[in-house]
């Protein structure tokens, strides 16, 4: 099944179920009006949220960069040897 | 840990078996619709419901067996029994077949240790200086691995098959193959060019710059031997992989374009751009022939495809140390890119 599908039916779902909570006024009227505006709210608030604890959590290594540098003297320490021309001319 | 990985492989499974499972499952649990609904089933389908009441009262005239006939709770509880325990002797069955199967697939993959040949795939663009460290750090970290270096040059103006030239005279021109190009055709034709003369079962795909380490080659064999993964991924975004040479704000884009991935995709992996990854040749040539887009984009094609479609994809974290400093390639039209990428991945995915 696509995956467009699954999210559509997704909506449907929770629009049959906002369609639901207006007819039966369980909640007074003026709320259930505005679920959708509240649900894509928090949404976007959830999403930014995540997007923070990411940035927070970003994993770093500033140490791969000194042993890269290692590895590439080494690298040109074996090619030069060889024949292999690793001028950065 | 085993009843998830053993759910996993029913999960890769073939759909006809996917679907036998199901079906099996589903008819475990409609019984007792079909008891209560269906009071009388046709004559056809009789001897598929051996203790259903409408049997037992059509061949067993006895008053006993009319009586507990009669009362529904037992006809109903002894027929659930009996048809469950068929059913779920067979589902059981059907399992422990497919777990042994497993089983020997993982103590084959074991055996076969040795029968594995891994192409790796190196596009390259005006790496006359990283080629031969990209090289040398290759054959340091995979020592005892049957493998080749397919390098795809895209006429690079700067001397880079001069540079392969000369590392084929050090290593061997075996080992070694340099398949040039006239010029920059995009990295999908790239792949698809060294998957030609592509004589290994494993292909992996990385960057010349030095930003994919190959210390991580043998992590990548390891986990796709462990589980017998079809994809194992490189990924930058989990803990004992990471980012060096990024500021906050690629930090801060990336961080978002992976956020909103995840929302609208589901893709089932953490690092969507990544392009550090081994695949079964299988595999790529089936993904490579349904990817239309560029660029990045491309990758996260093929990753969600392969997801889609069902392949079974592990994950290694990796360590990407961004040598290009300064030169920023996030501007808007890159974002832009990205929106329409990703709306189009939704979309036909």
């Amino acid at each position: 099944m696509k995956h467009i599908l699954k999210i559509l039916s997704l909506v449907v779902a929770i629009t049959a179920l906002w369609i639901g909570l207006l007819q039966s006024s369980v909640i007074p009227r003026s709320h259930t009006w505005l679920l959708p505006v509240y649900f894509v709210v928090s949404l976007g608030c959830y999403g930014l949220l995540m997007v923070g604890v990411g940035l927070m959590n970003f994993p770093t290594c500033p140490q791969e960069a000194l042993l890269l540098q290692e590895d590439i003297v080494e690298a040109k320490e074996y090619l030069k040897q060889r024949g292999v021309d690793v001028s950065s001319s | 840990m085993l009843e998830i990985k053993k759910i996993r492989e029913i999960r890769t499974r073939p759909r006809s078996q996917q679907l036998q499972l199901l079906a099996s499952i589903g008819f475990v649990l409609l019984q007792p619709v079909i008891v209560i609904h269906v009071p009388r089933p046709p004559p056809s389908l009789l001897p598929f419901l051996p203790l259903h009441p409408a049997n037992l009262t059509s061949h067993h005239q006895s008053t006993t067996i009319r009586s507990l006939a009669a009362s529904p709770a037992t006809s109903l509880s002894c027929f659930i029994a009996s048809a469950s325990s068929i059913q779920i002797g067979t589902a059981a069955a059907w399992i422990v077949s497919i777990g042994g199967v497993g089983l020997r697939y993982r103590m084959d993959g074991q055996n076969k240790n040795q029968e594995n040949k891994y192409s790796i795939i190196v596009p390259t663009y005006n790496e006359r200086l990283n080629i031969g460290l990209i090289v040398y750090l290759i054959f340091k970290h995979l020592k005892d691995v049957d493998f080749e270096v397919i390098v795809v040059d895209d006429g690079s103006p700067d001397g880079t098959q001069d540079t392969v030239i000369q590392l084929q005279k050090v290593y061997g021109e075996d080992r070694i193959l340099l398949r040039p190009r006239p010029k920059k055709l995009g990295l999908g034709t790239a792949y698809i060019h060294g998957m030609k003369h592509a004589s290994g079962n494993f292909v992996v795909i990385m960057d010349a710059d030095l930003s994919h380490h190959p210390k991580y080659l043998p992590r990548f064999i390891s986990k796709q031997m462990e589980t017998r993964a079809d994809i194992v991924t490189g990924t930058r975004y989990v803990k004992g992989g990471g980012v060096h040479g990024w500021n906050l704000m690629r930090k801060l884009t990336s961080r978002g374009a992976n956020v909103l991935a995840q929302t609208f995709l589901w893709p089932g992996v953490s690092d969507l751009t990544g392009s550090f990854r081994l695949y079964r040749k299988s595999v790529l040539e089936d993904i490579i022939s349904s990817c239309v887009s560029k660029g990045y984009v491309f990758q996260m094609e093929m990753i969600v495809r392969a997801s889609r479609k069902g392949y079974h994809i592990e994950e290694v974290p990796i360590t990407f140390v961004d040598r290009v400093f300064g030169s920023s390639k996030l501007g808007g039209s890159e974002i832009v890119e990205y929106l329409k990428g990703l709306a189009y991945l939704l979309v036909t995915t």
